[in-house]
């Protein structure tokens, strides 16, 4: 099994990879770590005459800190974001779910923005980049922007990235050191994906109610989103609350039905593991 | 195309399509048969290589994006004619019986030593995720992992 044939080009910056989308328009795609594009093309689902591998530049990867935000490329590969000391100490939440996407293999290829621009329902980081309020930023020829991750994932693998956009980068303002989090999936025993995923980010009053919670939701519907009616139902509200709020992730929401599970099976496991993480995340918060 | 990279401490050169995968570069152009093709689905780890020093699914790399790399297969394990530790490990605790898994085991186990020289159970566990054995039912390749572990720490008089 192997791709249809294609040229292959090497970006050497980002500026070259832009010139690059644009000789090439609608036949060309970026190649990142290629953990899901290089399976799709094996399979035929994908056959771009192009492939512009971004994979060796070296603006796009690395994790640096800038003016409070924590920067990182989107070339870095989610093993480095797994095992990264700034990031297990400020974005914990985000460790936390890069350590459980597929196995080691894929963490050592698989980068933060290939996951991000791919949009795959299932995939892991897009949970957490929402409840930890991450902005993508994006270039093109014509210059860079920020979008924040409530508006980047538009629908199944569509994201606000335009033709002739790259995303070059993460930007994350990390929660307060007494913010409790917790990133809970369940698995699909062959590949890893979630069927479901919980990403939960709370802060505590003086009394121990919540404050502020964040939760992202994956794997349950064609894109993944903010779970806001849970949020809302909890704001002020302690312990005893969160079961009865947890419930309330599937309201609206489109529940996916395939051969690993039901919409049924899927929108139970979204309210049992949005009830777990909102729990573990509460006994990790201080007040 | 042209890439150049470096097999098991060789450096060469090689004229190949672009769509040419790791792994059949490896095996069909290299002529290194070590490292297997499963699944070709990315999911059974029976073509793991260490691509500088990291395993990856070599059926899902392409061997243009190893250019300038360090690859290491099976192959390049042994040394002056003696297995490596985790070779040994495997060898000592019957760590598999058809041996279709193994050269993936056993890279995805150099690669976790390397990072974690006295790794738990459960550690070994979670690193060996992506690697399917159909034979064993994996106790042993853990017992071969945990050998080579202590055998590395010996060598290195921890
Ligand atoms: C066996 C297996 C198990 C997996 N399990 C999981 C899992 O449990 N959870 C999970 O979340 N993921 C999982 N994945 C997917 C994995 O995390 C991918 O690596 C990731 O989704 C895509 O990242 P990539 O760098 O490999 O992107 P690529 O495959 O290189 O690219 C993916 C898409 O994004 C585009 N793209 C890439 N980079 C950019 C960029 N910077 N700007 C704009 N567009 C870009 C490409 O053109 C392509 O369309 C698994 C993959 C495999 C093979
Ligand atoms: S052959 Fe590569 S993972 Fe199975
Ligand atoms: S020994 Fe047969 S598959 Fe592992």
């Amino acid at each position: 099994m192997f791709p249809a044939p294609f040229e292959y080009h090497r970006a050497g910056s980002v500026k070259e990879a832009l010139s690059m989308l644009r000789q090439f328009g609608d036949d060309a795609k970026l190649l990142a770590g290629g953990h899901s594009l290089v399976p799709m093309m094996k399979m035929r689902l994908a056959t771009p005459a192009h492939l512009i591998d971004i994979g060796s530049v070296r603006e796009l990867s690395g994790i640096r800190e800038e003016g409070g935000k924590i920067v990182i490329g989107a070339a870095t590969t989610h093993a480095q974001v797994e095992t990264s000391d700034l990031v297990r100490r400020k974005l914990g939440l985000l460790a936390e779910c890069a350590a459980l996407i597929g196995d080691v293999q894929v963490r050592n290829r698989g980068t933060l923005g290939g996951s991000l621009a791919h949009a795959d329902p299932a995939a892991d980081y897009p949970a957490a980049v929402l409840a930890l309020d991450g902005e993508v930023s994006l270039e093109s020829e014509s210059g860079a922007r920020t979008v924040k991750a409530d508006d980047f994932f538009i629908d199944l693998m569509t994201t606000a990235a335009q033709p002739g956009e790259i995303v070059t980068a993460v930007r994350f303002t990390p929660p307060a050191p007494a913010a409790g989090y917790a990133y809970l999936k369940h698995r699909q025993p062959a590949s890893g994906f979630a069927l479901v995923g919980i990403a939960a980010l709370v802060t505590l009053d003086g009394k121990g109610n919540f404050q502020s919670v964040r939760v992202g939701v994956t794997g349950l519907c064609a894109k993944a989103f903010r779970a806001k009616a849970v949020e809302s139902a909890l704001a002020g509200k302690g312990r005893d609350a969160i079961a009865q709020a947890a419930a309330h992730v599937t309201d609206g929401a489109d529940a996916l039905s395939d051969i690993h599970a039901s919409s049924e099976f899927r929108s139970e496991l979204a309210r049992v593991y949005t009830r777990r993480a909102l729990e573990q995340a509460l006994a990790r918060a201080k007040s | 195309m042209r890439v150049s990279l470096t097999v098991n401490g060789q450096r060469r050169e090689d004229d190949i399509e672009p769509r040419t995968l790791l792994v059949h570069y490896l095996r069909e152009v290299a002529g290194l048969t070590g490292t297997h093709v499963g699944c070709e689905t990315s999911l059974c780890g029976a073509c793991t290589v260490l691509m500088n020093g990291r395993a990856v699914k070599s059926c899902t790399t392409l061997a243009v994006q190893a250019e300038g790399a360090e690859i290491t297969t099976v192959e390049g394990l042994a040394r002056d004619g003696k297995f490596h530790p985790v070779q040994e490990g495997f060898w000592e605790e019957h760590g598999l019986q058809c041996g279709y898994c193994t050269p993936g085991m056993i890279m995805m186990a150099t690669d976790l030593l390397s990072r974690n020289p006295d790794p738990s159970e459960a550690e070994i566990r979670a690193a060996l995720e992506g690697n399917l054995c159909r034979c064993t039912g994996y106790q042993h390749i853990v017992n071969a992992v945990r050998y080579a572990a202590n055998k590395m720490r010996a060598a290195k008089g921890a």
